[in-house]
This record gives C-alpha cells, sequence and structure tokens, in this order.
C-alpha cells in the first residue's frame, strides 16, 4: 500500500515545477502549459485524498477543475491569437503597453 | 512492494516530464512531451481507482487541451524561438520563489491530519462501478455546481469566438 504522503508530495512537486515555468518562461504558450500543470498537481493530490479518505467528492472536485481547465485554455489562447494579431509576438517582454 | 515500485516509476517520470516540459526551447516539442505527461498522471488516476476521470484525462486533456495547444504553438516563430533565451530575466527570482513555495508546503504537510472516511469504499463502488457511483453523487450534491460548470463553458465558448474573430469591432 502506497501511502497518502507519497502522493501529496508528488502533487507539491508537479505544482511546485508549473509555478516556476509560470514565473520564468518567456513564450505566453508555455506559461499557459504551466498553468496546466498546476492544475493537473491539484487534481492528483484531489484524487489522492478521494481515494484514501473514501468520499467520492474529491473526485468530483477533480472534475469540476478539469472542466474550468478546459475553459481557461480556450479563453486564454484566444487572448493569445488576439495578442499575435496586434503585436506579432508570444513573448510577455514584448508587450509593454496596455492600448492595444 | 510492486506497489510502491510502480508508484515510484510514475512519481518520477512525472516529475522529469513536467521539468522536460517547461524548459524546452521548441514549443512543439513542450507540447509533445506534455502528452506523454498527462498519460502518466492518466495512469496515476488508475492507481486511484478512479477509471472514470482517467478515461476524462486522455480525453479531455490529451485530446481536446493539447490539440489547442498545437494550434496555438504553430502561431509562435518556432526559428527565432530557438535564437531567443527560453526565461526572462528575472527567471531566477521565478525559481527561489518555486522552491520557497515547496520547502513551506511539504513543511505544512507534515501537520496534515486526515478526516474519518466516508462511506465509499472500494467494496461499495465496485458494487455499482465508478461511473455510476460518480454520477450520483454528481447529479444530487453536486447538481447546482454542475449547471454552474455549465454555464462557465457556455461563457468560455464565446469569449473565444469573441477574442479570436477577426474585425468584430467593425
Amino acid at each position: 500500500m502506497v501511502p497518502l504522503s507519497w502522493y501529496m508530495v508528488l502533487s507539491v512537486i508537479v505544482f511546485a515545477i508549473g509555478v516556476f515555468g509560470f514565473l520564468s518562461r518567456r513564450n505566453v504558450i508555455l506559461m499557459f502549459m504551466s498553468i496546466e500543470l498546476m492544475l493537473n498537481g491539484v487534481n492528483i493530490n484531489l484524487i489522492a485524498l478521494s481515494h484514501y479518505l473514501q468520499d467520492l467528492r474529491g473526485q468530483i472536485l477533480a472534475f469540476f477543475v478539469i472542466a474550468v481547465a478546459a475553459a481557461e485554455a480556450a479563453i486564454g489562447l484566444a487572448i493569445v491569437i488576439a495578442l499575435f494579431r496586434n503585436k506579432a509576438t508570444a513573448h510577455v517582454d514584448d508587450v509593454k503597453e496596455l492600448r492595444g | 512492494m510492486i506497489q510502491q515500485a510502480f508508484f515510484a516509476y510514475f512519481a518520477f517520470a512525472i516529475t522529469v516530464l513536467a521539468l522536460v516540459v517547461i524548459t524546452r526551447k521548441n514549443p512543439i516539442h513542450s507540447v509533445a512531451w506534455m502528452l506523454l505527461l498527462f498519460f502518466h498522471i492518466a495512469a496515476l488516476y488508475l492507481f486511484l481507482n478512479a477509471e472514470f476521470l482517467a478515461a476524462v484525462q486522455v480525453i479531455v486533456y490529451a485530446g481536446g487541451i493539447l490539440v489547442l495547444f498545437l494550434f496555438a504553438v504553430l502561431l509562435v516563430n518556432v526559428r527565432e524561438e530557438m535564437r531567443i533565451s527560453r526565461f526572462i530575466g528575472a527567471g531566477a527570482a521565478g525559481f527561489t520563489f518555486a522552491v520557497g513555495l515547496l520547502v513551506v508546503v511539504l513543511m505544512a504537510l507534515r501537520s496534515f491530519i486526515a478526516a474519518p472516511p466516508g462511506m465509499y469504499t472500494i467494496e461499495h463502488i465496485q458494487q455499482e462501478t465508478n461511473a455510476i457511483a460518480l454520477g450520483k453523487v454528481l447529479y444530487t450534491e453536486f447538481l447546482y455546481p454542475f449547471e454552474i460548470t455549465s454555464l462557465i463553458l457556455l461563457v468560455a465558448i464565446i469569449g473565444a469566438i469573441v477574442l479570436a474573430k477577426k474585425g468584430l469591432r467593425g
């Protein structure tokens, strides 16, 4: 039997890698992929807790997280396309003004 | 023992793949590695007796979201991407904050106390299968959040069209 704490440690590691990617990558698309990584870390934790506490609510929450991740990816990539149309760049440090 | 070995493989693979995803220069390679990462995470869900979510992980993440990412990656000029630096100037600060977060949360985990176990034991779920048990909870106790989720997806569809469509403002 694998202890619950192993899963929690794995989930924290995946989340921290996502935080690192989000804070330090230059490409907007890679930043969005880092967000997906963070959400996946949370999902691992939720499903592990659901299994070990014998409660299905963790899986339901993970289900909602996946739905919100899909919505976020659609909106975020639409913003990337709009940004690319206006600025022809996908790099965060090339975007310096709010005016489109 | 064999369970620990399986978990060790998947944990190692997930950690390494996550690191590979965020450090590749070419975004197309990142997407390809992320596909592998999502399959490993789905296998971990199977390991935790969440077969429905494992299927959803493969279908929604690997089948839907990653294709969307691949579509957006094709906008990027890969040749220029290979030439310039991957990380922003403050990348070291990001690394410091991520490691700090990791250490703080790992220390906080030591004081975690599990709640008393609920009613959904393995035998109970086996009797009515994972998908049926999940559906019963989702459509009774979580019906209202479920409707809100459908609304979020509707807003996302409309928002994506409005943002990405050319010349909507006339």
